[in-house]
């Protein structure tokens, strides 16, 4: 598979890299893991007349606490983050989710900032991001800017972002409270292995043990990732049996404008993020229950 | 000296250390002095006239060395020829050019060729050919392509047939009017992509002076390569050299010769420089064959305890849009021979349409016909014991061949070398422990867990085959092997075989067999395939033929070499030649183990010839032409444990258990490697692969993001077990190993999740068995019969 030519430049400072990206026709493109960017290019579905690789700029990449949250450079790579023991003990959530990424070539290469930058309807850190609420920070020639979750995905492969920003980190607000626990499950598609259907569930439960908050991501099953809205209303306070749950999950699709290819129907995807939703929900109960995992 | 048998021993595979570290030489790994690249234009459309062709731009392109059009080739490039006509089956072979004259007849057919400087260059000029189409309709399914009013594909084939070819043996007829039970299904043996992990490619070299043409080509069989590239481009076969040497795999991908190797052929000669074509993966998705793709009726009948009495078998199967060499071949002899499995089926009749549809040609993918037979016949025998309310276990044993009957001769007329089915069948039930599973399925399904345990025993017919019958079967060619073993003055041993392993093994496995043969090193000994220069002659590497038919062939060559080395022996001790006695690589004389010459002793003395016995000529080397005798059956057990969760579709498999008689085993580490990787692609089928072509005629699934070939982490550990029942029919007593693990394994699989599904009513999948589909059938099962079987966590 042969790209069509392209220009190259790898600056090592944030300020060169927005100066590049200015001005150009819109053919000028970031590149970060090239895990999604390259094969599009390949396959000549993607034509950028030039690539300007953030990967050399060292204040992109990196992982720190910051009070109550963890914040996470954009071309921090997914081995990064697996190996990062900060991520491991206050975001175990995103270490769920980046554990089922693609394989190990994938995870060497991907990073968090190009997966969210790509906004592919299967990528499972969407899902995430959502469900803990994260806040992107972004650069542009006009200063940076922050951008909450809920307002960053725009639809299927569409952000907020503005042509030539930089997607430059993400803030994780930390999930290790008392009575916490969270799960990401998914459906794997059997030959690209991004997400056919992937929910991140956050359950925090109130001392008498009802449910003080649920926040549910959906991905894969829809064109752009969602928040859950019906399921997290009907947890709300409730004491969280099976039933409830069950229930509860009966929602997943709700609000989702479902996608359709010739592995998974728009209805089996529904379906699928009926019975993941119940799931992860039973999963993160049990976690923030003090069970396994937790 | 420790007394140590190559034969049997699983010994390392000696090609592993240049495949793994990138050292190997695959035909894009050919880089020659001046040498160009060729890109080929691929149709978009399914089907399409082409109203113009302009390659003005392209050719003009700073880089572009020349660019063809099916005109350029035409009466300069023959058409690709067929190399299987089957006999009375009024086979109609439309002309299949290198590059489409006027219509395309798949997404993929080939429109144009540009070479140039480099690939990319070449793939950019792709961009600048300006081709108008008028699209024509488009047919791919081929139930709907014989249908009336459909559109057609060639003239001289009249509602696409392009045959109908017909098996039978005993009555049928009266077997189903006399019939106590008859069971029937429709059967869909889904399309495939073999995807090797090499893609195909060719890099042709022309030699002005000489007027030859040398091809480096991704090939399982350079002789054949050679002999239709000289009908093609009409150069002499005894011009055209064709080395094919390193091969990633082939799964019969690499049988055929390809529009793509012609062309480039063609380009080196008219550009008079070499020139490499290799796929793209894409390219490889729809121009290299696809495999499978059948539609079938099948109907059963028996008596009510259990006796099986007929079979009869319509079979469509999609051929494409043109015939691929082999293609006739696959769903007729090497299909219809096989339906009645190991079964003692006096009856049984089968009819085969091949159908011409707007597709990528159809042909040889592992197992080719045998894996669709067994699968029919396997699936048959699960839904007659459902009807019977008998188990599986049972009826099988009720009409297997039982052990004496061996030589047996089935209804179709082949026959069986030996086997003993009642025999494998019971090692597998004692692997799994099946009683037991019995218990714990009925125990589950209380609960809502549904475990299904899938049967397969089959048998399998290869080691292809004697010459009179590929002969009498129509294939145009024969399938003999040749093999030379040379000693040299040194002791080093070179053997040739005109079989071509790529993948398989047998640079390993056959030096054994010659190791063994002349007591020499395994490291002394190279085997040279794959070189029609350095190599006699050779039908290639398919139908699980190489070992037993190749690899009988060196065992008679080496046995001639020793006999050779005896008389030099017995005439260096001055003995009898008959009081020789010959251990672990010395001839020594009887009763006095002291007076004895090694092998490379021997072999010094015979290649420098000072003292040869009166009427020996000098070397140490022998060829040996081996036809054999007939075919071989390898049988086997195969028994698949899968957890179906009904609330996702998914299907887990918890076991899976092989249980192969490929015959005696030469090395059994590799045998296990070919039933692994055979089971790999068996379960693709069952669970993830399957081409899916849209209305259009679009291969939907033509990426490996949408075309699921299944990873390690989606097969389950194999447990292979082997029995070893030797084949009467060759000096090796084994069978061939390459294809069981496909043949036996689909139906285990389907056969497995089918039983895990009885309770909800369900008795047939079809395949790719994914979670949505497995969901569907739960569902539909649920809404017909207005009853839920247990389910879990609600
Ligand atoms: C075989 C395979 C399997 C995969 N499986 C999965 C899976 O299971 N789950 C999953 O979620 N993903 C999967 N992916 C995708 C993978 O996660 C990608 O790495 C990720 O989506 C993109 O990250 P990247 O760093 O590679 O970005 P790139 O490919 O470099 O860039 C992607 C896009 O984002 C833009 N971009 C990148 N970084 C920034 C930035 N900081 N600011 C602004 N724009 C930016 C680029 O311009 C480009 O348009 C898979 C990929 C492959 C090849």
């Amino acid at each position: 598979m042969y790209p069509a030519e392209f220009d190259y430049h790898a600056p090592t400072a944030l300020a060169d890299a927005l100066h590049l990206l200015q001005g150009h026709d819109g053919t000028v493109k970031v590149l970060a893991g090239g895990q999604s960017l390259l094969p599009l290019m390949k396959l000549r579905l993607a034509d950028a007349s030039t690539l300007v690789d953030i990967g050399r700029i060292a204040e992109l990449r990196g992982i720190r606490e910051d009070g109550d949250a963890v914040v996470i450079g954009a071309t921090t790579t997914y081995r990064d983050i697996l190996d990062s023991a900060v991520v491991g003990r206050r975001v175990p959530l995103l270490v769920d989710t980046v554990r089922q990424i693609g394989d190990m070539q994938v995870r060497s290469r991907g990073t968090i900032g190009g997966s969210l930058a790509h906004a592919d309807p299967g990528g499972d850190l969407p899902a995430t991001i959502l469900a803990v609420d994260a806040q992107m920070t972004a650069a542009g020639s006009g200063g940076t800017r922050t951008i909450a979750a809920r307002d960053f995905f725009t639809g299927m492969l569409t952000t907020s972002l503005n042509e030539g920003e930089v997607l430059t980190s993400v803030r994780l607000p930390a999930l290790d409270q008392a009575r916490t626990g969270s799960a990401y499950l998914k459906h794997r598609h059997p030959a690209s292995g991004y997400a056919v259907v992937g929910v991140a569930a956050i359950v925090r439960l109130a001392a008498d043990g009802t449910c003080q908050e649920a926040r549910v991501g959906v991905t894969g099953a829809g064109s752009q990732a969602m928040r859950a809205g019906g399921v997290e209303s009907a947890l709300q306070g409730k004491a969280l049996d099976d039933a409830t749950l069950a229930d509860a999950a009966s929602h997943a699709a709700e609000g989702l404008d479902l996608l359709s290819d010739p592995y998974a129907s728009a209805e089996f995807r529904g379906h699928l993020a009926q019975v993941l939703t119940r799931r992860a929900l039973a999963a993160a109960v049990a976690r923030a229950r003090g069970g396994p995992g937790a | 000296m420790a007394v140590t048998r190559l034969f049997g021993s699983s010994v390392k595979r000696r090609e592993d250390p240049r495949l793994i570290t990138g050292r190997a030489m695959y035909t894009d790994d050919v880089k020659l002095p001046g040498m160009a690249y060729m890109a080929i234009l691929r149709s978009p459309y399914a089907h399409a006239r082409i109203t113009r062709l302009d390659t003005s731009r392209a050719s003009k392109q700073p880089g572009v060395l020349a660019v063809y059009t099916g005109k350029d080739i035409d009466g300069k490039l023959n058409p690709m020829p067929c190399a299987w006509l089957p006999k009375d089956s009024d086979l109609k072979v439309p002309p299949y050019r290198a590059l489409a004259l006027d219509t395309v007849r798949f997404t993929g057919d080939g429109v144009a060729a540009v070479v140039a400087t480099s690939a990319y260059i070449a793939h950019d000029a792709l961009d600048l050919i300006d081709v108008d189409y008028e699209q024509l309709p488009v047919v791919t399914e081929q139930t709907a392509a014989v249908a009336a009013g459909a559109p057609q594909l060639h003239e001289d084939a009249p509602g696409n047939q392009a045959m109908h070819w017909r098996l039978g043996g005993g009555d049928v007829d009266s077997a189903f009017r006399d019939a106590e039970v008859v069971v029937r299904q429709r059967i869909v043996q889904q399309r495939l992509v073999p995807n090797a992990m090499e893609t195909r490619g060719t890099v042709a070299q022309w030699d002005p002076g000489m007027g030859e043409l040398t091809m480096y080509n991704t090939s399982q069989n350079p002789h054949i390569a050679r002999f239709i590239s000289s009908v093609v481009t009409g150069i002499p076969e005894n011009k055209i050299r064709v080395i094919a040497r390193d091969v990633g795999g082939g799964f019969g991908s690499k049988i055929p010769v390809y529009p793509g190797d012609m062309l480039t052929a063609f380009a080196a000669r008219e550009l008079d420089r070499p020139v490499k074509w290799v796929e793209t993966r894409r390219e490889n998705f729809v121009a290299t064959i696809h495999g499978r793709d059948h539609v079938q009726e099948v109907e059963l009948a028996a008596r009510k305890d259990g006796t099986v009495t007929g079979l009869r078998v319509k079979a469509w199967a999609n051929l494409g849009a043109y015939l691929s060499m082999a293609a006739p071949g696959v769903p007729t002899w090497l299909f219809g021979t096989m339906v009645t499995g190991c079964y003692t089926i006096p009856n049984f009749a089968v009819d085969v349409f091949g159908v011409f549809t707007n597709t990528t040609p159809v042909d040889a993918y592992r197992g080719a016909g045998r894996p669709e037979a067994a699968f029919l016949i396997e699936r048959m025998m699960d839904l007659l014991a459902v009807e019977l309310k008998m188990d599986p276990v049972d009826l099988r044993r009720k009409n297997f061949i039982s052990k004496d009957a061996f030589p047996y001769t089935a209804a179709s007329t082949l026959q069986y070398d030996s086997g003993d089915y009642d025999m494998t069948l019971d090692k597998a039930l004692e692997a799994v422990d099946y009683k037991a599973l019995r218990r714990e399925q009925e125990e589950g399904r209380k609960q809502g867990r549904y475990l299904g345990i899938g049967l397969s025993t089959y048998v399998e017919v290869c080691g292809l085959g004697p010459s009179a019958a590929a002969g009498a079967m129509g294939f145009q060619g024969g399938l003999w092997e040749p093999a030379t073993v040379r000693v040299l003055a040194t002791g080093k041993a070179l053997v040739y075989t005109g079989t071509n392993p790529h993948g398989q093994g047998e640079e390993t496995t056959f030096a054994q067999i010659v190791g063994e043969e002349l007591g020499l090193p395994i490291e002394d000994i190279e085997v040279i395939h794959g070189d029609t220069a350095q190599i006699s002659m050779g039908w290639g590497t398919y139908g699980s033929r190489t070992t037993a038919v190749g690899g009988s062939a060196i065992i008679l060559a080496a046995r001639k070499v020793r006999d050779k080395a005896s008389k030099l022996a017995a005439h260096l001790l001055e003995a009898a030649p008959e009081d020789i006695v010959f251990d672990q690589g010395r001839f020594s004389v009887k009763g006095s183990p002291a007076r004895a010459k090694t092998i490379q002793d021997i072999a010094l003395m015979a290649n420098v010839a000072w003292d040869m016995p009166e009427g020996m000529a000098p070397g140490l080397e022998e060829s040996h032409f081996y036809d054999p005798v007939n075919f071989t059956f390898p049988f086997g057990a195969h028994i698949c444990v899968v957890d179906v969760d009904a609330d996702t579709g998914e299907v887990h498999i918890r076991r899976y258990v092989a249980v192969d008689d490929c015959g005696l085993v030469i090395n059994p580490m590799i045998v296990d490697g070919q039933v692994h990787g055979g089971v790999a692609q068996g379960i693709g089928q069952a669970l993830y692969e399957g081409a899916i072509y849209d209305e259009g005629g679009q291969l939907i699934t033509g990426s490996m993001m949408d075309y699921t070939v299944p990873n390690s982490t989606q097969i389950p550990t194999i447990e292979t077990i082997r029995t070893e029942t030797p084949s009467p029919v060759n000096p090796l007593g084994l069978k061939g190993v390459g294809e069981t693990g496909t043949i036996a394994s689909t139906e285990a699989v389907v056969n497995a999740v089918a039983d895990a599904l009885a309770p909800f009513g369900i008795h047939h999948l079809e395949m790719p068995m994914t979670p949505e589909r497995v969901w569907r059938t739960i569902e539909d099962a649920k809404r017909q019969s207005g009853t839920t079987p247990a389910t879990p966590g609600r």
